[in-house]
């Protein structure tokens, strides 16, 4: 195992927030298939995943990964009742441009525009930020209320609350917001921190 | 190891009665709730200290808990701390060092570019003289780390992490210090937004529970 970690040679680092289709690399060194066992293919959840550089960095700490991706699936994935999927997503957009995360907001900044239809209004919250108007007072306000959530401290409360019911969610599509922003911050504190963003091919 | 099964620490943390409106919005999300908890129990009660000892896991956490002046998980994991074998001094340190690195993030630098416009500069934190000699150097550069994560993660780099190395941290080390800090990241965030829901109280119902 090489304790050391890479330093690799981009050309064109993303710099700048976008929706298109860029890459990540790893700063430290991932399991290969070889080194697997099966409490690390069960921390995979899906065998594809071998083939991702940061799943198989990840895959160091099997259980957590395992438990981590659950998560992460039944947060945005689980339509059952709750928050429409582009909304989720534009929570999860919305957490990763305030802290910074590049890579994580163009994954879900395309996946907002693909639910939505709205690839420009969640292309201004790209560029402007996250004080952006952007065509709708619901979005508006899940923005807002990503952002109270994803500060440290968090200063989400009563306000970001009665913003969310005046523009119509229940208390589960509140939940679904709160926890769309919440794990982004788990998101993008890996993304960030373990490697960084390709250019496009 | 206690030998009574481990609460479910959001429920714990929320301070959410069964029954009430927090746990019957929860129940609304089964494998998420299942999911956060296994998450927990996996940086907590690991299958293995090899690369991350226990103490160093509830040391981190005590630290980010009150990073984020997150009362309950700061208490929590101070506590879980506290109770260890020589533990106490660890607490001790953690709260010192809290207290000098309390900030408002996220803050940082970008990479040079057009979002420069937006750096914001902060406190880039170094543990005290006195509690390095406490924590000694695996861990200071572990809460050093921590830090960086917590407030400017725009701002990690291959330098951080090779400091960790040179500290003692293996890369599986490093990934299970990463998954830490950015787990509590959220379990401490989900438990804000569903204690600021739980105290606005019960507004519509949802589509589901009312069918």
């Amino acid at each position: 195992m090489t304790e050391t970690v890479t330093r690799p040679e981009i050309e064109d680092r993303p710099n700048a927030f976008t929706q298109a289709e860029i890459g990540w690399t790893p700063w430290l060194t991932p399991l290969t298939e070889d080194e697997l066992t099966d409490r690390h293919w069960a921390g995979l959840v899906d065998a594809s995943r071998s083939k991702s550089p940061y799943f198989m960095l990840l895959a160091r700490d099997p259980e957590t990964l395992e438990a981590r991706t659950k998560t992460d699936k039944d947060i945005f994935y689980n339509t059952r009742a709750g928050l429409p999927r582009a909304e989720r997503e534009l929570s999860a957009t919305a957490a990763s441009r305030t802290n910074g995360c590049i890579f994580c907001a163009s994954v879900h900044s395309r996946f907002t525009s693909h639910h939505s239809k709205r690839t420009e209004d969640v292309q201004r919250l790209l560029d402007e930020g996250t004080g952006a108007e952007l065509g709708s007072r619901r979005w508006n306000a899940v923005v807002a209320a990503s952002v109270s959530l994803t500060g440290t401290p968090s200063s989400f409360g009563a306000d970001d609350i009665a913003h969310l019911r005046e523009q119509g969610l229940d208390d589960l599509e509140i939940a679904d917001a709160i926890h769309g922003a919440a794990f982004f911050n788990w998101a993008n504190r890996l993304m960030l921190s373990l490697g960084e963003p390709t250019p496009a091919a | 190891m206690s030998s009574s099964p481990t609460p479910d620490i959001i429920d714990l943390l929320t301070g959410a009665e069964a029954g009430s409106f927090i746990d019957r919005l929860r129940a609304e999300r089964p494998e998420t709730r299942a999911n956060a908890q296994k998450s927990y129990l996996a940086l907590f009660e690991p299958v293995s200290e090899d690369a991350v000892t226990r103490a160093e896991r509830l040391a981190v956490a005590a630290f980010v808990a009150g990073l984020h002046q997150a009362g309950a998980a700061g208490e929590f994991y101070a506590a879980g701390l506290a109770d260890l074998n020589g533990g106490a001094s660890l607490a001790a340190a953690a709260k010192t060092e809290i207290a000098r690195g309390a900030a408002r993030g996220p803050y940082g630098y970008y990479p040079s570019g057009p979002l420069s416009v937006e750096d914001t500069a902060g406190l880039v934190f170094a543990v005290s003289d006195f509690s390095r000699a406490v924590l000694g150097a695996k861990l200071r550069a572990g809460l050093e780390h921590a830090h960086l994560l917590v407030y400017r993660p725009r701002e990690a780099s291959p330098e951080a992490l090779q400091k960790l190395l040179d500290a003692g941290w293996s890369t599986t080390g490093i990934v299970t210090l990463s998954q830490l800090v950015a787990f509590l990241s959220f379990q401490i965030r989900v438990v804000a937004g569903l204690s600021a829901l739980g105290a606005a109280g019960e507004g519509s119902l949802s589509r589901a529970a009312a069918e």
